[in-house]
């Protein structure tokens, strides 16, 4: 079918009218319209500050070092530090999940924080922080390192946490680890997820003794994977299948102790690229490990990404993923069976953060939808570049979409299925919409793997196809 | 680790040995229910009519009181911020604040800004008048729109402060107090606040029982419609039924205000008396008899209506089901967390029913706070109770382990206190993240009565069902 640009540009020329002059050009130049023959990164600039006043859904560099990237290595304990609030909102509501009894062998669930008063802010809090790191390791004397993550006061008053976290560390003989993660650095949580990159790099990687008695060639470790709802779990039973040997995965679920020898792996398998690509570019340039990126969302994308990753060994792995491609094959079909017929044609608007506005639309292709419009929050050209060729063209492609924006898009292509954050959640439920969370799986999940796609392809069901949306208008309005 | 070890630390941490080494530490403050300010400034200017809350700090910030103040609602909750960066410390964040009212008043047409600050605008010693002033007279913030601002640190208070400083600033810019010595103005409506209330079945209850009386009200700060909005098929940014802003105008002139809470009100509650002259009481938040009591006493003494009949009735109908249910509660201990306010109503509720609110623990309580609950323990002749102020859910824990409580009342955040000392835990106050529609129902008022007595008896008979044998699990309870 013939894309008409035209139109399209119209529908974005609509949207944009609201602006003024200055604040038009700004966000039209965030948006495109994907033209596969053109090239990826320039589709949208990204990666630049964001418009005051706008509502903007992106989050802060200290979300994305504690929430993100450190958050879920559970034998760990996070310090929030500075006031009360950023720890206390970012405590427990991301669903990276971990085994592991709490307060011994995991700390995932725990909100630790300085709470700085006023004092704090006047006088500085180098010694409060000192003497948290020394009551936490009295506390939790299991804990296998403190990281300090820095909330904005931090560094506008000046204080020292890298003195404090080397003399700690010195004393205690366990990891103390400073991360410079101010919410008012950089534009977005990607910075964040940069900065605790950086961290894990100085503090963590490479720390470890590898025992060369226990290494295989088949030594791998998954970067990139949050464990949300399990998805670590689901994807680490295929990896097992396909023989690989799973000796980190990088943070969900993960462990301080399994990064520290991560460096005595064959290759890293990569599936959220933003949010850890630097570490892999950091393993590939110093010990020389090869990194990969793969898609874990249908079956199709896991059939093609095995087969990728088998392909770097020998042919026993090789044949045991066709195996396992052919083994599954029965059980996927029987889902596309069940739930294709119901969601085929159904449209989709997708507003996601680091790799899911481009990695799960093959999973809504295998059951029969169609991705009409995606954006990220906090993309770079990288990002965009792997992106085009994921989408049709036409496909409205967006750059830290903001709320306005999103409903008016929402409004004119009227979506049958929106799959967005919990601050987009209700907007659209209240237009009758259905939705669906896609960063916490909405309760759900794990979507990674073969059993994943089944919990996600019963989930978009249930959302698009729940006979509650069509009791929205009254019978006497209709 | 080795299962044996991690029991061995574990059981360790269930010591007196651990509880006094756990309340011993000055420094790390571990599970606190506590938010911080800007959370409760946001959540008042959702009360006021087509009034969008405005962030003068980064928009991580917003993000995190947007997702958080949606996951207890399950509403839509919009803000907008000046997203300050790195060049907003060194340069100010004047020309942020400049462009965000431009976009803002673009895209999102409000009435109001409500604009209230952060820990990194604050520091960095942003004067919101000034800029607020200059982006008036520079053209870049209309002059239809209103503009009150409040200082609302993250370091300074708790969410309920914000709320308060909010509240505050709203009514001191809005409100036009009327010559003295006229009665030109001068009404019969009584001020309700509600205070930092994020049971919108409480609001509503509150109005119901107004309505019964035949007093006429202005709810001060009204988010029980903007947050519990009816799903028809139209996303309204700004909601029907928020607080009118003409009617804030003169609520200053009104009879009275009554505010429900004392520990998210302070402020207000001085300016309107003090700079207003207006007669403001402020009463214990009406949660059990005895406070739902001299709720009603007060609203007849301000209005000089008397309790109608249908309001007596329904109490008696409360004090039945308290009756029926209290051999369920009496001597059963509890624990009970979250907000100063709703704490001591509970706490005056529990002894009401024979229980014995063992730990009363508020990480944002007062030494006022505890000698209400000292007090009341008196009342009582209560002598296993025990308040504790600035404290946190790990504190609890240890509480909970070397003194065992039968259930625990609190924001979602303690079920895993509950968990691990193997109680119930019934969710109250803010936040609820993990039960649906729990702040739809009131516990304020005679309905509040039967909806805390159901939801904690019969989570006893549950486990007096589940706990049995077949000869003990029987067809009556």
């Amino acid at each position: 079918m013939a894309v008409n640009f035209k139109e399209t540009e119209g529908i974005v020329e609509d949207i944009l009218g609201v602006y003024s002059e200055k604040a038009k050009k700004n966000r039209k130049e965030h948006i495109g319209i994907n033209n596969k023959e053109t090239c990826g990164s320039c589709i949208a600039k990204s990666n630049v500050k964001s418009l005051p006043g706008v509502m903007t859904p992106r989050g802060c560099a200290y979300a994305g070092s504690k929430g993100v990237v450190w958050g879920p290595v559970k034998d760990v304990i996070n310090i929030s530090h500075g006031p009360i609030g950023c720890g206390h909102y970012s405590w427990g509501t991301r669903r990276n999940l971990a085994a592991g009894e709490p307060a011994v062998e995991n700390f995932v669930l725990f909100q630790f924080t300085t709470d700085f008063k006023e004092r704090d802010i006047v006088f500085g809090g180098d010694k409060k922080l000192e003497q948290a790191v020394k009551e936490l390791h009295e506390l939790f004397p299991t804990a296998k390192g403190i990281v300090i993550e820095s909330e904005c006061p931090i560094g506008l008053i000046g204080d020292d946490i890298e003195a404090v976290a080397k003399k700690t560390s010195a004393e205690l003989n366990i990891p103390v680890i400073p991360v410079r993660c101010e919410g008012f650095r950089g534009v977005s949580q990607s910075l964040g997820h940069h900065i605790a990159n950086d961290s894990i790099r100085d503090f963590v990687v490479g720390k470890g003794e590898i025992d060369n008695s226990k290494k295989t060639p088949y030594d791998v470790a998954i970067l990139g994977d949050y464990n949300i709802g399990g998805d670590v779990w689901s994807s680490m039973k295929i990896f097992k299948e396909m023989g690989l040997n799973v000796v980190a995965h990088w943070s969900g679920d993960g462990s301080i102790e399994e990064m520290k020898i991560t460096h005595g792996v064959n290759y890293l398998l990569l599936h959220c690229y933003r949010s850890m690509n630097y570490i892999a570019r950091h393993f590939e340039e110093t010990y020389g490990i090869p990194w990969i990126e793969y898609n874990f969302f249908g079956p199709t994308k896991i059939k093609e990404s095995i087969r990728k990753i088998a392909k770097l060994f020998d042919e026993n792995i090789q044949e045991k993923s066709e195996e396992i491609i052919k083994a599954y094959e029965p059980k996927m079909q029987e889902v596309i069976d069940k739930y294709r017929s119901r969601l085929e044609g159904k449209k989709v608007i997708l507003l996601v953060g680091g790799l899911r506005p481009r990695h799960i639309v093959g999973a809504y292709e295998d059951l029969g939808m169609k991705v009409i419009s995606t954006a990220y929050e906090f993309a770079h050209n990288d990002d965009y570049e792997r992106t085009t060729k994921e989408l049709e063209d036409g496909t409205i492609i967006l750059d830290d979409m903001n709320e306005y924006e999103f409903v008016e898009l929402a409004n004119k292509l009227k979506p049958d299925l929106v799959a967005s954050g919990i601050k987009e959640k209700y907007v659209f439920q209240k237009m009758g919409i259905p939705f669906r969370q896609m960063h916490s799986w909405d309760y759900s999940g794990p979507y990674h793997g073969y059993d994943g796609f089944e919990i996600f392809a019963r989930d978009m069901d249930l959302a698009v196809n729940s006979p509650s949306w069509t009791l929205v208008k009254p019978r006497w309005k209709k | 680790m080795e299962k044996d070890e991690v029991k061995k630390i574990k059981d360790w941490m269930n010591t007196e040995e651990y509880k006094e080494k756990n309340f011993n530490r000055k420094a790390i403050v571990i599970n606190p229910e506590r938010a911080c300010q800007p959370l409760g400034a946001v959540l008042c200017a959702a009360g006021f009519e087509d009034t969008m809350p405005f962030v003068h700090g980064s928009h991580g910030c917003v993000a995190y009181y947007r997702n958080n103040l949606s996951r207890h609602f399950r509403e839509p909750f919009a803000a907008v911020c000046t997203s300050l960066t790195e060049d907003g410390a060194v340069f100010g964040g004047q020309a942020n604040g400049f462009e965000g009212f431009k976009n803002a008043a673009a895209l999102y047409k409000p009435k109001m800004f409500a604009i209230s600050t952060t820990c990194m605008s604050e520091i960095i010693g942003d004067d919101l008048g000034s800029i607020i002033g200059n982006a008036r007279e520079k053209g870049h913030l209309s002059e239809d729109i209103l503009a009150p601002y409040a200082n609302t640190p993250s370091f300074v208070g708790s969410h309920l402060e914000g709320y308060d400083s909010m509240l505050n600033a709203i009514i001191e810019t809005l409100g036009k107090k009327l010559p003295a010595g006229k009665d030109a103005g001068k009404t019969d409506i009584i001020n309700i606040i509600p205070g930092f209330d994020t049971t919108v079945g409480n609001i509503n209850e509150v109005k119901r029982i107004l309505k019964i009386f035949g007093i006429n009200y202005l709810i001060l700060a009204d988010y029980s419609n903007t947050l519990d909005s009816p799903l028809n098929g139209e996303y309204k940014l700004y909601p029907d039924g928020a607080t009118k802003l003409e009617d804030v105008k003169n609520c200053v002139n009104n009879k009275a205000t009554i505010a429900l809470q004392k520990y998210s009100t302070k402020k207000t509650a001085a300016t309107l008396s003090e700079k207003f002259g207006q007669d403001v009481r402020v009463i214990k938040s009406p949660i059990g008899m005895s406070y739902t009591d001299e709720f009603l006493m007060t609203l007849s003494e301000i209005s000089g209506k008397e309790i109608p009949k249908e309001l007596e009735d329904e109490r008696g109908r409360a004090i039945d089901s308290m009756t029926d249910a209290q051999q369920y509660i009496h001597g059963k201990k509890f624990a009970i967390f979250g907000d100063p306010d709703m704490l001591t109503g509970l706490t005056s509720y529990l002894l009401e029913m024979g229980g014995i609110p063992k730990y009363v623990l508020c990480s944002n309580g007062t030494e006022e706070f505890k000698k209400e609950i000292l007090d009341l323990f008196a009342a009582y002749s209560e002598s296993e109770g025990e308040v504790y102020i600035d404290k946190d859910l790990w504190h609890l824990r240890s509480l909970v382990m070397t003194g065992p409580v039968d259930m625990l009342l609190g924001p979602s955040h303690g079920k895993f206190v509950a968990r691990e000392a193997k109680v119930p835990h019934i969710r109250i106050g803010y936040p609820i993240f993990d039960r649906v529609n729990i702040h739809r129902y009131p516990l304020y008022g005679y309905s509040g009565i039967i909806n805390l007595t159901t939801w904690i008896v019969n989570k006893f008979i549950d486990i007096i069902d589940d706990a049995s044998d077949d000869a003990h699990f029987e067809l009556m309870r």
